[in-house]
């Protein structure tokens, strides 16, 4: 009876934190067999019943701070990288995340049940406020594990953007003093600022007098994408670069006057061999230049 | 008589990605329709400087697009919509070379030459909607014009 009594007087969060600490083994294993950890720790069970059993710490952590409403309870922070982990391993074996969302709930009903067992001699409305305090802190844990796993897609998408950036973006060096980039794909003004940057770097370390913009791979040419190539253009003048647009193919050359832009003094070539032509010529290196005649004459 | 098909698609414009999209979308739709790839170019072009001035003087907003059939002739319908701040005078907005960014300003004008019908409707608070069409052949000229 005066048993029943401190029971009763007990607030929620520290019941249930008592009691995930007591049971946190029982309720790593009830969690090894549901599909977030079984179909995650294919290889070894046990594997399944460690990974459950810190999260059950964390849980406790956090409803011993009082915080089960709190996804950034610094509690979760330990297993936080650990569920986003596990997570990912769903979405990469084609769980989507209303499927993760949901397996991440699922995680719920055990541990649930194991408390109300364990609570039988407890007054009905006790009981009732600790399975409510429990149910709380595992909405939250789904909530952490959701938001990680979309930061951590978001993340992924920045460096692969990063990545295509960079990589869509090289520079040739065509000649002495020559150096191309063929741009392919959009030239939004991320790219641009790239495109901008690189070209301007190996303008310096080629020392190039003449840098070749070549947009055959450029499927639309927009007045935004005008004037980001003409301010590369103007950029690489003030590098002591002359740069030469290539590669505007017949159907972009009659949208570019449709439209009403004036590429200004920017050179033009149709092709990159073109471009290469001229540039060689200004700089008399011409590979026609061999006759003795011709090397005289500049 | 000029038939109008189902809205085949409503694409909404509230990032760059978006703005590929809506490219994509255009160029696979004309291509369909049997346009020429210079033609095709130019319809692309127009939607891509109407997409964006949605997403970057609108506030973002949505691209719907209707196949059109004239006899043997089709087309495609493109409205741009947002519920920005809208165009206070649309002529001048209309004038090459004015912006009120820091764009070349030749956005709107040149999409108007780009298309063969252009309608803007807007207003102060009202939001703007601009409709283009073009048709896969241009239409004969009506009795009297050159
Ligand atoms: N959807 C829109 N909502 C509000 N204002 C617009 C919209 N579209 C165009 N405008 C106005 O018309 C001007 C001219 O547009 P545009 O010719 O495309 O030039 P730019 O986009 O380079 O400024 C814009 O600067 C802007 O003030
Ligand atoms: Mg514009």
């Amino acid at each position: 009876m005066p048993e029943h009594e401190t029971a009763e007087q007990r607030a929620p969060h520290d019941e249930v934190a008592d009691f995930l600490r007591r049971r946190r083994e029982q309720i790593a294993q009830r969690w090894a067999d549901v599909p977030l950890f079984r179909t995650v720790f294919t290889v070894s069970r046990d594997e399944a019943v460690e990974a459950g059993k810190s999260v059950v710490e964390a849980l406790a952590a956090v409803a011993a701070a009082g915080r089960a409403e709190d996804a950034e309870a610094a509690g979760f922070g330990v297993v936080r990288e650990q569920l986003t982990r596990t997570a990912a391993a769903r979405s990469r074996a084609g769980a989507s995340s209303a499927q993760v969302s949901n397996e991440v709930d699922a995680l719920r009903t055990p541990v649930v049940d194991l408390l109300v067992a364990d609570l039988s001699a407890a007054p009905a409305e006790h009981v009732r406020e600790c399975s409510t305090a429990l149910t709380v802190l595992m909405g939250t844990l789904r909530l952490v594990v959701m938001e990680s796993a979309l930061s951590e897609g978001q993340a992924l998408i920045d460096r692969q953007r990063l990545q295509l950036l960079e990589v869509a973006t090289p520079v040739i060096k065509l000649w002495d003093g020559i150096v191309a980039v063929p741009l392919i794909g959009t030239l939004d003004s991320a790219r641009s600022q790239v495109v901008m940057e690189t070209l301007l770097e190996a303008v310096v370390e080629q020392h190039a007098r003449f840098a070749i913009l070549d947009i055959t791979g450029v499927p639309t040419v927009d007045s935004l994408v005008a004037q980001h190539l003409m301010k590369t253009v103007a950029a690489a003048r003030l590098m002591g670069a002359e740069c030469v647009v290539s590669g505007i193919r017949p159907a972009i050359a009659q949208t570019i006057v449709h439209l009403g832009l004036d590429l200004g003094t920017v050179v033009t070539r149709a092709s990159l061999a073109d471009a290469l032509a001229y540039a060689l010529d200004q700089q008399g290196t011409g590979i026609v230049e061999s006759t003795p005649h011709a090397a005289g004459q500049r | 008589m000029q038939t109008a098909g189902r809205v085949e698609a409503s694409l909404p414009i509230s990032s760059d990605m978006d703005l590929a999209w809506v490219r994509q979308h255009v160029r696979q739709t004309a291509a369909e329709l049997g346009f020429g790839l210079v033609e095709q170019t130019k319809l692309v072009t127009a939607a891509s400087e109407l997409a964006r001035n949605t997403l970057v003087h609108g506030g973002g907003g949505r691209l719907e697009s209707v196949r059109l059939a004239n006899g043997h002739v089709r087309g495609l319908r493109l409205t741009f919509a947002d519920d920005g701040p809208g165009i206070p005078d649309v002529e001048r907005a209309l004038t090459d070379g004015y912006t009120s960014g820091d764009g070349l300003g030749m956005g709107l004008g040149g999409a108007r030459r780009l298309v063969h019908e252009f309608s803007i409707d807007s207003g102060p608070d009202a939001g703007t909607r601009v409709t283009v069409i073009s048709w896969t052949v241009r239409p004969p000229h009506p009795r009297g014009e050159v």
